[in-house]
């Protein structure tokens, strides 16, 4: 029982700072449904760095988890404003756009992965491995009957989501930046009027987006996979927005869902162990994430509601 | 200088203006890529000629034992005909205003059941099971579509959202049952469809050469008048197109939005049916567990580059499938990887999606032309 709690956030937090990357987005009024794309593209940059600095600094260095994770961070943000020159700039549809910008992601970088690949080993692998992230127990916390497995075998990146997270929460709806944000999602012309800068406000929402998809990325590359290859679009980018959907784009209600998600997804791989089925059946309970994700829209998703200007181009002239 | 800029933005804004968009958007991408392999060093006139030999439209230098010409491009075809059913799913989708990315999700559930339902069934002769296969995969991606555009209307869930989780629960669910139970265990895939259930004539000799008959290119042909009557030739495509431009508006003159939705997505899912039988029982004969095919998604470049209209997605699909189905030849005459197939269909998609853009760019360039001139001619008269 306990492993199911020690499995739970390595998968829910990753997923937590996406969503909280989407609600950035979708706050501003910019639909985002890159969030797929960004993660990879994210991952993919953080990888590179760490391939490319692990011979200076030795594989085993931690540091170089850090650097990959702030890596990441800035590939995702850049790649964001592909998105937001499509969106803001160019006034294209945003669900076309998200779309788009997903597709080219995973051809962008499995093509990148093999070219770097060929250029540094001088074989085209698809992959690019990356070292193994220390673990460690919370003193004290861990030792707590059932929900200590949250303490246990805790990844350094939880602790930095964490932090981000409350920051983020903090940013969001504590400050006149979050405040003008959030006005620039339902009324932009309100905000016009009121003398903020609605394009400067969605471009800045657009790419924390993707700064913190990229950072959910890389922690997936690192917990999940620990190499970076195309087997990283698993499609969390799109559990990441169903969250923010039944998390009504709020982002306390967010972490909940997500710790649901984390809770289903490692306590069906546990049951799987736990009923002693052969290893065949654990694509039955890989599937779980998705249907559930499925089943909690059906229920939620008509009392929610989407901030107003979401998915609208900023026409300056409209009433 | 500014005259070719003035002739663009006509060409451009005209009545034909997608299309000459689209072949901008072509142009581009032959460019950018062009520019990529020179980086690369490599010569990208011998990788374009590469990927035209290797679908059969220029000969290669030299051909092993009973291949030529006419085999690579009937191959082609091959490649052609889900290529093109899948982008009209989309493009039947997008006309009412829906974003169906869950076409390789209805086309590995179908492709799947038509396997295992009929092309399996030993007693079925072939003159029944051909047909057979074609039902069932029509009906199951009708029924996904139409879950999915039930979903949308009934409980509000944003059709991308919906359509790739159904992608990963069909993708993790036939892998298991394939695992389980169809595989073959030399290849992992599963079992091959026999020849009398597939959908492709393959080892047809025609003057010596090797070839394949894709039997689907006569539906796909079909299909794309069929869509284009439907869209711009009935009341209930023009309805459908009416929920697509403005659903407030279509409600207001008494459309039935909510059964539209569920049409639009049933005759989507019909579609991405077709396409996947054609694909998993014609062109690849087997289905690889666990994988979603990527012209589910090539299928939405293909449709955007065309304009979301079924002709020009002929003309888009004839190119797309040009660079995936010739990579493999690309790859060996070059030495590139053939990922850059998918990379150079992302650029196309890119490109495209700017063209609504920049045709309205043009057309408000073009207006401020126009009036500039009404507007300096009075000052003029003034000032002499």
């Amino acid at each position: 029982m306990t492993k199911v709690f020690i499995d739970c956030l390595p998968f829910a937090l990753p997923l937590l700072i996406m969503a909280v990357g989407a609600i950035y987005s979708e706050k501003s009024g910019v639909t985002n449904l890159a969030i797929e794309g960004f993660q990879g593209f994210g991952a993919f940059v953080g990888a590179l760095v760490a391939t490319l600095l692990a011979p200076a600094m030795g594989s085993g260095n931690q540091w170089l988890i850090y650097i990959a994770m702030l890596s990441a961070a800035i590939g995702g943000g850049l790649y964001a404003c592909l998105h937001g020159l499509l969106c803001i700039r160019f006034r294209a549809n945003q669900v076309i756009s998200g779309v788009v910008i997903n597709i080219l992601s995973v051809a962008l970088t499995s093509f990148l992965t093999s070219a770097v690949n060929t250029a540094i080993h001088g074989t085209s692998s698809n992959k690019l491995v990356l070292g193994i992230s220390d673990r460690f127990n919370i003193p004290g916390l861990c030792n707590i009957p059932w929900i200590g497995g949250f303490f246990r075998n805790v990844y350094p990146f939880e602790i930095i989501i964490l932090v981000l997270v409350v920051f983020l929460w903090y940013l969001m709806y504590k400050t006149s930046f979050g405040m003008r944000l959030r006005a620039c999602g339902e009324n932009p012309q309100a905000l016009d009027a009121a003398g903020g800068n609605v394009e400067r406000t969605r471009w800045i929402a657009v790419i924390i987006s993707g700064a913190l998809s990229g950072i959910g990325g890389m922690c997936f590359a690192y917990s999940l996979l620990a190499n970076f290859s195309s087997g990283i679009y698993l499609g969390y980018g799109y559990l990441a927005i169903a969250a923010m959907i039944f998390g009504n784009w709020s982002i306390g209600r967010t972490a909940l869902v997500c710790l649901v998600f984390g809770l289903a997804k490692s306590g069906g791989y546990q049951l799987c162990i736990a009923m002693k089925l052969p290893s065949i059946y654990s694509d039955l309970f890989l599937m779980l994430p998705y249907v559930l994700t499925l089943l909690l829209l059906v229920f939620f998703s008509r009392s929610n509601r989407p901030p107003r200007a979401a998915g609208e181009p900023w026409d300056k002239g409209k009433r | 200088m500014k005259k070719i800029r003035q002739g663009l933005a006509r060409l451009l804004s005209g009545p034909h203006g997608m299309f000459w968009g689209s072949v901008l958007s072509v142009i581009l991408t032959i460019l950018t890529a062009s520019a990529m392999l020179l980086i690369m060093g490599k010569n990208p006139l011998i990788a374009f000629n590469s990927f035209l030999q290797g679908c059969g439209f220029v000969p290669k230098a030299k051909y092993g034992g009973g291949g030529g010409m006419l085999g690579d491009f009937t191959h082609f075809l091959s490649y052609l005909t889900p290529m093109l059913l899948a982008s009209l799913a989309f493009i039947a989708a997008f006309k009412a205003g829906l974003f169906n990315i869950g076409i390789s999700g209805q086309m590995l559930l179908s492709g799947f059941l038509a396997t295992v339902l009929v092309a399996y069934n030993k007693q079925l002769p072939s003159a029944l099971s051909r047909p057979l296969v074609i039902l069932v995969g029509i009906v199951a991606g009708g029924l996904l579509g139409a879950l999915v555009g039930y979903l949308k209307y009934r409980f509000n869930i944003h059709e991308v959202v919906s359509t790739i989780m159904i992608n990963y629960i069909i993708s993790y669910l036939t892998g298991f049952f394939i695992n389980n139970s169809y595989v073959d265990l030399m290849t992992r895939t599963s079992r091959p469809c026999p020849p009398g259930a597939r959908l492709t004539l393959t080892k047809v000799v025609i003057g010596g050469v090797n070839c394949v008959i894709p039997m689907g290119l006569g539906i796909a042909a079909l299909a794309v008048v069929l869509v284009w009557f439907l869209f711009s030739r009935t009341t209930f495509g023009f309805e459908l197109r009416a929920v697509g431009e403005n659903s407030h508006c279509a409600r207001y003159f008494g459309v039935n939005v909510k059964r539209s939705v569920v049409a639009a997505m049933g005759i989507s899912g019909m579609l991405a049916g077709l396409a996947g039988v054609t694909y998993y029982l014609g062109y690849t004969n087997t289905i690889i567990p666990k994988t979603l095919s990527a012209m589910g998604y090539d299928s939405i470049s293909v449709a955007l580059l065309g304009g979301a209209s079924p002709l020009g997605a002929v003309l888009a699909a004839v190119i797309v499938s040009i660079f995936h189905q010739g990579s493999n030849y690309m790859s060996s005459t070059v030495g590139v990887s053939k990922e850059i197939a998918s990379l150079i269909t992302g650029i196309l998609l890119l490109y495209a999606s700017c063209v609504t853009y920049v045709r309205a760019i043009c057309d408000r360039f073009l207006q401020r032309e126009t009036h500039g001139d009404e507007a300096k001619k009075p000052e003029e008269v003034k000032a002499s």
